[in-house]
This record gives structure tokens, sequence and C-alpha cells, in this order.
């Protein structure tokens, strides 16, 4: 006997919520933005300890926080606030119920477990391990149960996402295709499924290894296979952030993208290609051909690039194309100009567009190359270039949309609203700021996951350029700048969830008039010669950045 | 609107903006210059990923790296005294890694190759050359062969990149490249 569902509507968009998925979503979003502030917290001591002049933990520590800072924030906080995108762009976007409710649950208390059980063994201490947990290197087994516990939840809440969207296809429920946004959704749990299975694959084998019963894993097998996961996961972001920015372009503008199929190949891309191109963690990997190498990182990738400067012209250009049908007309960017900069929203989502574009793609594509990886594999720029994609365009999105979801949802008004509007300012450039300097001393050979680069107990000397210091500093600074828009973001969403004004339902903005056209790509689109000029300069930045690296690469030791 | 259902049911019919065209040939030409650019470094550029490499037990690798130092052997440096050799040009040259040192200290000419050997007798390393800054996976159980010139002299350190516990930061080895007669 199933209970009848209960809906209310929303008195923002009018959409009928489900009640059950309502309470699914709230506490998914809301333990991510706790995993972000433990995270977080894990992540300024990482970085306070990289700042040479404080260096403030100690190496046992060190790799304990950096452990946690990376499990936490990659995989936990991510994927909690995935499933609640999930949740949301099926049940509330379709209006329809969510599939099996019971099971959700079932799923959030799987992942609660796994991430507490791993958690509680890192902070233990002798699973410090790393994010990648590379063998032979061992970990207590308790670790890989927990991330098998919180893949196995992880996995559930996917299937119940295509569950629902069976449910309000058969309860018709809408008319013809699922919306972009849910269809990025529906994208990224197809690479989830994907993604948790290759875990799945490496890691249950992995803990029988760690109590014994199997005698022997292979490293360079366990990496391959860990990859599948490893990288992949990080699309399951890239997927879902970019459904978010398509959705606050809807939700602040009314923008429709410019068309359909474009946006909508551009995610097949990711579907069909991306996977495979995990190769280019193990560029420089003995053992493994170049053949392979290339083989699986160049029609891969670059397919899957091409997937993502489809959209970076699409996301804004849709923007510009409702702005100028609004009026903002004059010359190339007053559409861009006049956009809502201190909306929290916008703001969030605009930088996180731009830091994810210039800063994330570049560097990603290009270290992505064979043999310019063999400058930057290990050093510190790798994580300049994920925390320009995770950091500064993921959770920067994923802020920017909790701003919106708040008053939805929660049904409250955001307190402290100035600081609001100056969160994504600080987090967003605080990280951009942060990434780029990551990559600079990278550059210089910084290594990574490192506790001292002064050396100064080591048998042999060697002295970094001073450069690599100060732009360390300058990471350590540019940190707690972001730290403090971290902070305000989980002090501005939990204060105004415990504390805010309860809404008065009123339409704030005025509901997007439904248009008669049928779609910009017709005879009556609007051209969007500023979004144009806007991914010129980024190609150009591109192809010279690339080409930069390559004369770089042309001047150390020959090899082969 | 993006959150809602496209308005025509068959989306895949919609018609396509024209800038979105330019853009998607933009890009794909742009995916295909680098596309080939890989290949392309291989036939004309010189620094290519090494293919060689051997499944060799830690035990064999050792035994080899000993049998190198102890035929080339010039000296002691730093306070772990770690061998310093010089092997003559054009012939294999060993760095062993393990918790928590490069072993031994390699003495080598510039401008001329050597077939470096790069084993792990423990867990994954990072071989780091700073500041040349060539950084290499190194694994235990494969023996990889990789063909290297120096071009600059003077020392150079060995960094391990690849975390491999509490260590890891003390793991610093050296290469010192002198200038030929
Ligand atoms: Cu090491």
């Amino acid at each position: 006997m199933v209970a009848k569902p209960i809906f209310r509507t929303c008195g923002f968009t009018g959409l009928k919520i489900h009640d059950e998925a309502e309470k699914l979503i709230k506490i998914n979003a809301v333990t991510a933005i706790v995993v972000l502030a433990v995270g977080g917290l894990f992540g300024l001591l990482v970085a306070l300890t990289r700042w040479p002049t404080v260096h403030l933990l100690p190496a046992d520590l060190f790799y304990l926080a950096l452990t946690a800072h990376g499990i936490d924030i990659l995989i936990v906080w991510c994927i909690f606030f995935e499933v609640a995108l999930m949740y949301f762009a099926s049940a509330i976007l379709l209006q329809s119920r969510l599939a099996t409710p019971k099971m959700g649950w079932v799923a959030y208390a799987l992942m609660v477990l796994g991430a507490g059980i791993t958690n509680w063994k890192v902070l233990e201490g002798n699973s410090s391990v790393m994010m990648t947990s590379y063998v032979p290197m061992q970990a207590d087994p308790l670790f890989y149960v927990g991330l098998i516990l919180f893949a196995v939840g992880a996995l559930i809440a996917c299937f119940i996402f295509l569950g629902t969207l069976v449910v309000a296809k058969a309860e018709k429920t809408y008319e013809g295709s699922i919306p972009l946004v849910t269809f990025g959704a529906l994208t990224a749990c197809i690479i989830a499924i994907y993604t948790i299975s290759s875990g799945a694959i490496i890691l249950i084998p992995t803990f029988l290894w760690s109590v014994g019963l199997i005698s022997h894993i292979d490293p360079l097998m366990y990496k391959v296979v860990w990859w599948g996961m490893g990288h992949s996961s990080q699309q399951i972001n890239v997927a879902a952030h970019i459904a978010v920015w398509y959705a606050i372009a809807a939700i602040l503008f009314g923008a429709k993208p410019l068309s359909e199929k474009v946006s909508r190949c551009a995610y097949l891309t990711y579907i069909f290609f991306l996977q495979i191109a995990s190769a280019h963690h193990l560029l420089v990997e003995p053992g493994l051909s170049s053949a392979f190498k290339i083989f699986n990182t160049s029609y891969g990738m670059y397919l899957a690039v091409l997937g993502s400067m489809i959209h970076g012209l699409t996301v804004p250009g849709c923007i510009e194309a409702a702005q100028r049908k609004k009026g903002f007309n004059n010359g190339l960017f007053e559409w861009l100009r006049k956009a809502p900069w201190g909306n929290p929203i916008f703001s969030g989502m605009f930088l996180s567009l731009i830091l994810f574009g210039f800063l994330g793609g570049i560097s990603g594509v290009t270290m992505g190359v064979e043999q310019i990886n063999i400058m930057i594999h290990n050093t510190i720029y790798v994580p300049g270039h994920f925390h320009a994609t995770v950091a500064a365009g993921t959770t920067l999105a994923f802020m920017a949309i909790t701003y919106f979801l708040v008053p939805v949802l929660f049904g409250r008004e955001l307190i402290l609203p100035g600081l609001a509007k100056l969160q994504p300012y600080l987090f967003g450039l605080g990280m951009g700021v942060f990434s780029l300097f990551m990559m600079g001393a990278g550059t210089l050979g910084v290594s990574r996951r490192h506790w001292d680069m002064a050396f100064s107990d080591a048998p042999h000397a060697f002295a970094h350029a001073p450069a690599a210091f100060l732009m360390m500093g300058i990471v350590g600074v540019a940190a707690c700048v972001a730290v403090v828009g971290g902070a305000l973001f989980v002090l501005v969403i939990v204060g105004s969830v415990l504390f805010g004004k309860p809404v008065v339902h009123a339409p704030a903005a005025p509901a997007p008039a439904p248009s008669p056209v049928a779609s910009y790509g017709n005879a009556e689109h609007v051209a969007v010669p500023g979004t144009f000029a806007l991914a010129l300069l980024f190609l150009t930045v591109f192809v010279l950045y690339y080409f930069v690296n390559w004369k770089y690469l042309a001047s150390t030791w020959i090899m082969s | 609107m993006s959150i809602t259902p496209p308005e025509q049911k068959v989306w895949f019919n919609e018609p396509v903006e024209k800038t979105e065209v330019i853009w998607v040939l933009i890009a794909l030409t742009w995916a295909l210059i680098m596309f080939a650019m890989m290949p392309l470094w291989h036939l004309k550029g010189t620094q290519n990923m090494s293919n060689e490499a051997y499944r060799i037990q830690p035990d064999v690798y050792q035994a080899r790296v000993d049998a190198f130092v102890e035929k080339f052997k010039v000296g002691e440096e730093g306070h772990a005294k770690t061998p310093v050799v010089r092997p003559p040009a054009g012939s294999d040259v060993y760095m062993m890694a393990r918790l928590w040192e490069w072993y031994p200290v390699l003495e080598l000419e510039k401008g001329k190759s050597y077939r470096l050997h790069l084993s792990s007798l423990d867990w994954q390393h990072g071989f780091s050359v700073q500041p040349a800054n060539i950084n290499l996976q190194v694994h235990p159980g494969i023996d990889e062969v990789v063909t290297i010139t120096p071009t600059d002299s003077g020392d150079f350190g060995i960094i391990c990149n690849e975390y491999c516990g509490i260590g890891h930061h003390t793991m610093l080895g050296k290469i010192r490249v002198v200038a030929g007669k």
C-alpha cells in the first residue's frame, strides 16, 4: 500500500513540489554543506602548511588533513550536492513524484555511514593514503569499506533519478522531451553509474587485499582502473555544474538555449568520449605505450573538450540573447554590464563559468598532452588545475544555485544579504588567484602532496627558485581569502535556513513570459556577438598558452 | 527555457543558430590541431616518453643497482653517505627509489646520452628532476628505461613527488651534470 504522494505549489515558480522529494533534496543539500564546511577546514590547514612562512602542521597531520580534504571535497561534498540536484532536476522540474522515496533515505543513510567511516579511519591516522590511495600503500580495511558504502548509496540515488524519469513519463507530468537541465543531470547520472562501477571494480579487490584475502594487486592495473573512476567522477561534476549554469540562466533571465540540438549534443560528447580519456592521468606511467596514451587521450578527450567549448559559447550566448531581447542592445557588452552583478546567484554562476573555462579548461587540456605532462605530472600545477575546475567551477556554481534553493525549498529569506553579495567574489576570486599561482609554482617544479618544499631534513640539498616560495606565499594568502568566502557561504546559508524570515510568497521576479517564438534558432534569432567575441578571446588565450608550453618543453633535457 | 521541456517535440530537428555553427567548426579545427600535436612531436620533437619498460622483481633490480654502483663508484655524498657514481657516456645507468631515498647520486656528462633505468623497491615514487622539470612515475616491479641527454650542467635535485609516507619530503636525490671536455 503506497501512500498518495503529497504536493505543494511553489510560491516563487508555480512548480508542483513533491513533499518527499523536497525533504530528500533538503537533507542531501544540507549534509553536503556541512561536509563542505568540514572539508574546507581541512583545506585551510593544508593551505596554511604549504604557505612556506607559516608551515602550520607537522608532517603526519598534514598528510592526514590532505587525505581528509581530498575525499571530503572532491567526493563527498560534490556527490551529496549532485544527489540533491538530480532529485531537483527530476522530481521538481518535471513536476513529478520522486520514485521510491524510501530508497532515497536508504541511499542517504548509506552515504552518511560510508563517509563517516572513511573520515573516522582517516582521522585515526593510519589511512593517510591520499584520495588516490595507490597500492601497494595500504589503508585500514574500513577506509575502503566506507568508500564502498558511500558509492553504493550514490548508485541507489542514481537509480532513483532514472526511476523518477520513468515515473514522470508514465504519469505524463510533462510533454515532449525532458528539459535541457534534466538532460544535463541525466548525463551526470549516466557518467556516475559508469564511474561508481569502475570504483567498485577496483575498491572491492583492494579491500580484500587489505584484509589479506588477495595477496597482490598490480600497482599499474590499479591505477588504470582507479582513474576510470577518478577522472570520470570529475566529469559528473562538470555535467552537473553546466546544468546549473543553464538552470540559472533560465531562472534569472528566462533564457532559452540558443538551440536545443547543439547544447544536447555537447552533453552527448561527454557520455560517449570522456571516460576513455581518463588515460590522461597515466601519461608518464611506465609500461603503458605511447600508442595507448595517445589513442585514448586524443580522440576521446578532444571530442569531450569540444563539448565543453560548445557549452562555453551556448551558456553565455543564451544569456546574451535573453538580455538583448529585453533591450540591452548597445554595443558588444551592454547585456553583460547590465546583468545583476549584485545577485549572488548570477555573480557566482558567471564567475564559475569564466574561471572554469579560462583557468580550469585551458590548463586541463594543456596538461593532458602526453609530452607536456612530463613537465606537470605531480607538481602543484595539478591541484592548481583542479581547484580551478572543482572549487572555482563546480563548488561556486553549486553555491550560486543554493542561493536560489533556500527561498524556494526552505521558504526562508537570506540573512545578511550584504555578505551574501560579497561571498561569490571572495570565494571565486580567492580560488582563481590560488589556482593561478599554484600553476605558476608547479611550472617552477614545486611538488604536490609535499610537506616541506625547503627539504630541511633531506640527505642532499636542493633549493627551489625564490619565485616559487613567493608564489606559494601568494597561494596561502589567496586560500585564506577563499576560505573566508566559503565560511560566509556556510554562515549565510545555515543562518538563513535556521533564522531567515519566512518568505511571504512574493513572486520576486516577474515570471518570464512564455515567448511565442518557437526557438532562437529560427529566422527570429538574436545574434550574440558579445559572446562570440568572448569565445574568440578564450580561443586566443588557449592557443597561446598551449604553444608556450610546447616551447617550454623543447627547452628541457632531451629524452626518448 | 532550459528548465522546461523544449518547445518542439523532437529537439533534434530544431534549427541551429549560425554563431553556434561557426564556433563548433572553429572548436573542431582546434581539437584536430591538438589531436595532431602528440604524434607529430614523436616524429619531430626531442622530448618524448619512453616506451621501454620491463617487468622485474625488486630484488633483481637491487642486485643490478648494487653491481652498477660497485663498478663506477667515485665517492660519497650527503649525510647518508650516498655513493656517487660516474658511469661512461652511452651506458646503462640506474636510479633506485625506496623509502625514503634515491640511490645512488649520478654524475653525468652534459650533452651525452644515457640509458637511465628507474624502478622502486617498495611503493610508487615520483622521479622529479628539478629545475629541469622532468617528472616521471616510478613503479615497483617495473624497470623503466628512458634515454636522457642532459642539456645543462649543474646540480639537479631529484624530488620524490608521489606521496610515499611520512618521510616523503626527505626523499631527495641528486644528479650532477658536468660539462664535457
Ligand atoms: Cu617517494
